[in-house]
């Protein structure tokens, strides 16, 4: 599958395809599809943590004049949810509610005063039940339950050993253990949610745009919660304003929309609120995780075992994966000869969390790495050498069944310790100011879809038509990341056009093929293959056309440059419209499509959830954060983080840094003030100023170094790039705080009130130590 | 109660009969039909809706329609002229200063109100002209370097 890389296209800084509506203003975002006879769409939210629904009361409501439509429990019977095994949620509560915000009822009005005014009217009566808000609370022997089908309020709980955990912690020099927690946080992607359902009562076809990573999913549960036939629905993504895992699930104001334009026979347009988008939620849960490490004097890892515990909220949405993933990475970064897992998943009455970019693997990777640093200093080991004496040598497959065919960690070592002055720098630093480092990775798509059809896992059709355009369609979300450019890029690259003769049609269910979605960093690397694949299809119709008009063999025409030539012939070269015209005159319009699937072998373990983790290839990363501690304020401010990835094959280099860069950065937000806060389950971090996304003013300056380490499978080699850095940050500032002032935190995030009372802590022991 | 406001949009004169509640941003859009400007949180938290108003970047989520009689407003779909991307939107677009583009409407006009102030804005003085605007893609380091090239190309 490795393709020579030619770089006429690929391996050059390429800006975004999309990116000039994007500075113009002409990017049509879902919220954007402004039109005189839309309905406007508002939901009623549960007052409520926990409680038995007695009674809706709509009838003033419906009497309201302007009011076309009021949906509530009743109207849909269906539950959804992203697992197939794991659906617990109805779009609307039906007798239990679960979590405060739960959707109870929504209207639809012909405009906003009067949807909101009707809401007012709806009579609810809700009898309150003991809520839960804690795992500790939730499991508590006698507490409530949620779900009658979850005893304990568990919702997963995974318990795997590979090799023998007690052997390997016997034959350490060195066994320590800590227990870390984790804040909730919120993806927070800048556009709040919003859906335009439109319903044709005369076809039955219900039309739905919407902010969707992954539209294919919402199309299904569309046609599920409404007893639709699929071919009735269509699905549109429009330009989408950021994701990071918060839409990798159908959401509930999506069908709601739709249940309301099939009630009201019209157009309903459903804008949540930030408030509202935050309470949607499927944000990082709250983790507390419990690691043990093992080490020998040199620094070679024996043995690891991790306890984690996630608050995952009311409902199971992606918990099953999450608190797999956790577990299953912890393998695949080093050589770690034996690992003891035990996840557990826990309900509790908030609302539900889900995937968020680095999915599962940031808050272990977490504890990880910052144990695996305080055991060095006890050990007198570098942190660097420390992760040097456990690289592992690809290709391998690790102890739980993940393929590596490329590993570039080594040299992303080496990068950031090089460029961050390490060896000149660490221990001669002034107090106060401080170097740390961490490691991470992640995986280039999951192995294995969570709808297994047995269909490729991406498909990419193109057309050539009498324009001379060469047009690639593609269900795969471009939500910022740039997979439209990827795709361009491909295509050009292949069939060596210039990139402006190459248009990109997305994500609309009606013309184009059906992609799994954005998510697990799939895109590039399955739909980057597909689309190599489509453009060699392509590739074989135009060159066959050349080599009859060139009266030669195909095998001996090249294409670059727009044309196509013989190799060493003096033959003078056909240009790119002359060819297509040829290739045209003998069948008309072309069509054509790759696809990729994953192979068997990279589709992970045989144990139970052996599947989640499993991918055809890993990014690695490390970084080095430099921070400046105030030990009077507990403030801290990070000056510089040098990240070096290996991303298999950078094909769009330039696209590949801002990933690397704004990945970092949000696990900057998490590690230093990111963190979602609920009073008696009332949400009240709900907006930009109490949850605290960084702003520019404190964003340091990130230095990224890409790493090529050609993967076998990769399109042109490439692998993942946004995801793998983010979870070595929070880690990476721990111990640089760690370095500055001699504290350790077991908290994420590093809040100065945190750290205050840390600090306040190590204080008093060194006095009492002087003392003594 | 309604009043009439008379105001000039990207250069072009409109009088309009607006709520005295309502917001420029839902005029803009709504009634304008001007939706690049962008609404991302409750009220002025995130700065998606900035706009320039004679000359100063503001917050049209949290400016009412009727303060702006006389007003000159200026929003992203004015930037280009004849097509021509004006050099923070050539610098943002080059240098991808925008990722998912949410936010970039207000971005690059916040930025405009500082290079017309400051056409050689430090690093420093462009986090803080820019502080009010939450990106959540790029961890700004692209969006610093697109300013500072714009401000290069145009001297």
């Amino acid at each position: 599958m490795i393709e020579p890389i030619k770089g006429t296209v690929v391996g050059q800084p390429v800006p975004l395809v999309d990116g000039i509506e994007k500075v113009t203003g002409k990017a049509v975002f879902t919220a954007d599809l402004i039109a005189p006879d839309n309905l406007t769409g508002r939901i009623l939210r549960s007052p409520v943590s926990h409680g038995r629904i007695i009674r809706i009361d709509t009838s003033k409501a419906e009497a309201l004049e302007g009011v076309t439509a009021i949906v509530t429990g009743e109207d849909c019977a269906f539950t959804y949810g992203v697992i197939p095994i794991a659906m617990n949620e109805y779009p609307i509560a039906r007798d239990r509610v679960r979590y405060r915000g739960e959707a109870v009822a929504a209207v639809a009005a012909v405009d906003a005063r009067t949807a909101e005014a009707a809401l007012e009217l709806i009579e609810l009566e809700i009898e309150e039940l003991p809520a839960v808000y804690t795992p500790k609370e939730s499991r508590a022997v006698g507490a409530e339950l949620l779900h009658d089908n979850k005893p304990g309020n568990l919702e997963r709980e995974v318990h795997h050993e590979f090799g023998n955990v007690e052997d390997g912690f016997a034959s350490a020099d060195l066994v320590s253990q800590e227990v870390f927690h984790c804040a909730e946080i919120n993806h927070a992607q800048m556009e709040p949610h919003a859906a335009l359902a439109e319903y044709d009562v005369s076809r039955d076809h219900l039309t739905l745009h919407s902010v969707s990573q992954v539209p294919f999913y919402v199309h299904l549960t569309l046609a599920r919660c409404l007893e639709m036939d699929t071919s009735h629905i269509r699905v549109v993504k429009p330009f989408v304003g950021g994701g990071f895992g918060s839409r990798t699930e159908t959401l509930n104001f999506e069908i709601i929309a739709a249940l309301l334009a099939r009630k009201a026979g019209g157009k309903v347009m459903m804008q949540l609120t930030r408030e509202e988008t935050f309470i949607t939620h499927r944000g990082r849960p709250d983790t507390e995780v419990k690691m043990k490490i093992g080490l020998s004097k040199s620094g070679k890892i024996t043995a690891a075992a991790c306890e984690v515990v996630m608050s995952g909220g009311a409902y199971a949405g992606y918990g099953l994966v999450t608190i797999l993933y956790a577990g299953a990475l912890l393998h695949g970064i080093y050589d770690v000869p034996t690992i003891k897992y035990d996840g557990y998943r826990v309900y509790t009455n908030h609302p539900p969390c889900g995937a968020m970019r680095g999915h599962g693997t940031v808050d272990v990777r977490h504890a990880f790495e910052c144990l695996l640093d305080r055991m060095a200093r006890q050990l007198n080991l570098d942190p660097f050498e420390v992760r040097k004496a456990n690289m592992l040598a690809a290709p391998m497959f690790t102890a739980n069944g993940l393929m590596i065919n490329s590993y570039g960690l080594p040299e992303c070592l080496e990068k950031v310790k090089a460029a961050s002055g390490w060896n000149e720098r660490i221990g001669q630093m002034p107090e106060g100011r401080g170097l740390g480092m961490a490691c991470s990775h992640y995986v280039s798509g999951a192995a294995k879809p969570v709808h297994w059809t047995g269909e490729p896992h991406a498909v990419v059709s193109m057309k050539l038509d009498f324009d001379g355009g060469i047009t690639a369609f593609t269900g795969a979300s471009d939500i910022g990341q740039g997979s439209t450019t990827i795709v361009a890029m491909a295509a050009a690259e292949i069939l060596g056009v210039d990139l402006g003769r190459v248009r990109v049609l997305t994500n609309d269910s009606a013309v184009t093929p059906k992609d799994n979605g954005s998510y697990s960093s799939r895109v590039t690397f399955m739909v980057g293959n597909a689309a190599i694949e489509a453009a060699k299809a392509m590739r074989e119709k135009l060159v066959a056309a050349a080599a009859t008009k060139l009266d030669v063999s195909p095998d001996e025409v090249e294409c670059e440059g727009e044309s196509f030539f013989v190799a060493g012939s003096s033959q003078s070269a056909l240009p790119f419209q002359d060819v297509a015209i040829a290739a045209l005159a003998s069948e008309g319009t072309i069509n054509v499509k790759g696809t990729f699937t994953t192979p068997v072998e990279a589709q992970g373990g045989k144990h139970r959830g052996g599947a989640v983790g499993s991918t055809m290839g890993f990014s690695y990363a490390a970084q080095v954060v430099e921070v400046a501690v105030d030990p009077d304020t507990g403030q801290i401010a990070v000056d510089k983080v040098w990240v070096a990835l290996d991303c298999g094959f950078a094909i769009n280099p330039l696209a590949v840094e801002g990933q690397i860069e704004g990945s970092v950065w949000m696990g900057m937000g998490q590690g230093l003030s990111e963190e979602t806060h609920y009073k008696n389950g009332l949400p009240v971090h709900g907006n930009f100023l109490d949850y605290r996304v960084p702003t520019i003013v404190e964003s340091p300056d990130i230095e990224v170094h890409i790493v090529e380490s050609i993967d076998p499978l990769g399109p042109f080699g490439a692998k993942e790039a946004g995801e793998g850095a983010l979870s070595g940050f929070p880690p990476a500032l721990a111990n640089a705080v760690a370095n500055a002032i001699q504290t350790d935190v077991n908290f994420l995030p590093l809040t100065p009130d945190r750290l205050l009372v840390a600090l306040n802590k190590s204080r008093r022991a060194a006095r009492r130590k002087e003392a003594s | 109660m309604k009043q009439i406001i008379s105001l000039s949009i990207n250069g072009k004169q409109f009088e309009d009969a607006v709520s005295d509640n309502m917001l420029l941003i839902d005029y803009l859009r709504n009634t304008r039909g001007l939706t690049g400007t962008k609404t991302g949180c409750d009220g002025g938290e995130c700065g998606a809706c900035t706009v320039i108003i004679d000359g100063q970047a503001r917050p049209s989520c949290i400016t009412l329609a009727s303060t702006c009689h006389g007003a000159s407003i200026e929003t992203i779909e004015g930037q280009a002229r004849n097509g021509i991307l004006t050099p923070l939107q050539q610098a943002f677009h080059e240098n991808l200063g925008t990722q998912c583009g949410f936010c970039t409407p207000g971005m690059i006009l916040t930025a405009e109100a500082l290079l017309r102030h400051n056409p050689d804005p430090s690093e420093d003085e462009i986090k803080q002209a820019l502080g009010g605007n939450l990106c959540r893609c790029t961890g700004y380091v692209k969006i610093i370097k697109s300013v500072r090239t714009a401000a290069e190309a145009n001297p």
